[in-house]
């Protein structure tokens, strides 16, 4: 029988369809790896209810592990604990801020109107001088920014906790 | 089969199925890109909670049926949703207020639900609260900027709460089902909840500088199934590719 470090290995190698620079582990998306009744089960979490790319992670992970020669396998997901970013991993987020999407930073709570907003970093050139353009981007994880000093347009991975 | 159970999550999931497809028809229609791409972003949103809220209602239900067949294939009098959000979209000013009205709703309805005793229940409002305060903030800020923006703006938001005001009491709409699943602890009371949307609902619209159309009169019908013309037109479109192609999947 293979070991779970191998399975937590091969997870690694499995991409996000959206971002594919962040593995589903870099993700936090894969919650689990387990061994009963003879199969392997892997747990997953949606990062946004409606996140199109879950049925596709789903696909890749039983993909790769059947490239690898594992065919007793299943995808079990499950919504509870809810997805939060603070699960995203520190080399997650450097993969990110190097492929231009700046990485979540700590916010206050969404709740309050007119809030200030939070200080996005350019992931381009670094400077603080930036703005929300909307607060939803090319997908649901993200909000979409500009940079006063570059002028370089770039998505926000937003927070959610 | 929980019958309670199983209409309660019916309601709760026509409410964002419904309201789901509504922003949806905004696809490619918003007034300005960022617009027509956030409100396609809570579109998916809605539409992510509805698959959750509808499948663990086939399970409850115990039938077989999945989450898509419930979303396609019942018929109109089997919609549980409220008339406020089959409401058409009229211009961006109406869908901002349609929306900002449920999102108050709906904001701590999943902050009372995360409290749950059905754990399945919880655990949805938890993921789906997440979700919901970024709608909140959304609609509620673009409710103020356009009542307290220009004259105009200020008049069509205006109109907007006026029309839709009369949909409201309906959310809050409890009959047996709730009084059995409030006594069972898996949902909470609606007196409270009311309460909250009212507190919220009144600050916004003060900030907005809007007025709360005085007029009595509310509708209701929707949680027993009885819609209004809009809802046969949206299951039309809804509907159309199973009723056309049954068991078609891509
Ligand atoms: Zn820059």
């Amino acid at each position: 029988m293979v070991a779970k470090e191998r399975i937590w290995e091969l997870m690694e190698e499995v991409f996000d369809p959206e971002v594919p620079v962040l593995t589903v582990v870099d993700l936090g998306v894969v919650r689990d790896v387990n061994f009963e009744n003879d199969s392997w089960k892997i747990t997953i979490t949606p990062t946004y209810s409606g996140c199109p790319a879950m049925k596709r992670i789903e696909d890749d992970i039983l993909e790769k592990l059947k490239e690898n020669g594992i065919e007793n396998a299943s995808v079990e997901l499950v919504l509870s604990p809810a997805w939060t970013t603070d699960w995203l991993s520190e080399s997650g987020k450097k993969k990110l801020k190097e492929y231009g999407i700046a990485p979540p930073v700590a916010e206050v709570d969404k709740s309050v109107l007119f809030a200030e907003r939070p200080i996005v970093p350019c992931p381009k050139c670094n400077s603080k001088r930036t703005k929300m353009i909307s607060q939803f981007g090319s997908t649901a994880c993200k909000a979409h920014y500009q940079c006063e000093e570059c002028l370089e347009p770039f998505d926000y991975f937003k927070c959610l906790k | 089969m929980d019958n309670a159970l199983f209409e309660y999550l019916v309601r709760l999931g026509d409410d964002s199925l419904i309201l789901g497809h509504r922003l949806s028809e905004w696809c490619g229609h918003g007034p300005i890109l960022e617009e027509d791409i956030a409100m396609t972003n809570i579109a998916l949103d809605l539409v992510g909670q509805t698959t959750s809220i509808l499948k663990y209602a086939g399970e409850v239900e115990g039938k077989g049926r999945t989450e898509d067949d419930l979303a396609f294939l019942r018929y109109e009098r089997e919609y549980r949703n409220t008339l406020l959000v089959e409401q058409p979209n009229g211009d961006f000013g109406v869908t901002m207020m349609r929306q900002f009205l449920f999102d108050a709703f709906r904001k701590p309805l999943f902050e009372q639900l995360v409290n749950s005793s059905d754990a399945q229940i919880a655990a949805i409002a938890a993921k789906s609260l997440k979700e919901t305060k970024y709608h909140f903030k959304h609609s509620a800020e673009w409710v103020i900027r356009l009542g307290d923006g220009t004259e105009e703006s200020h008049e069509r938001v205006q109109n907007a709460l006026n029309d839709l005001w009369r949909y409201t009491d309906e959310m809050f709409f409890t009959d047996e089902v709730d009084r059995d699943l409030e006594s069972r602890g898996i949902t909470f009371s609606m007196e409270d909840l009311k309460n909250t949307w009212q507190e919220t609902v009144k600050s916004v619209l003060d900030q907005a500088t809007l007025e709360i159309p005085t007029n009595g009169w509310q509708h209701d019908g929707g949680r027993k199934g009885l819609h209004s013309e809009h809802l046969g037109y949206i299951l039309a479109e809804l509907q159309y590719m199973q009723r056309a192609y049954p068991g078609m999947e891509w």
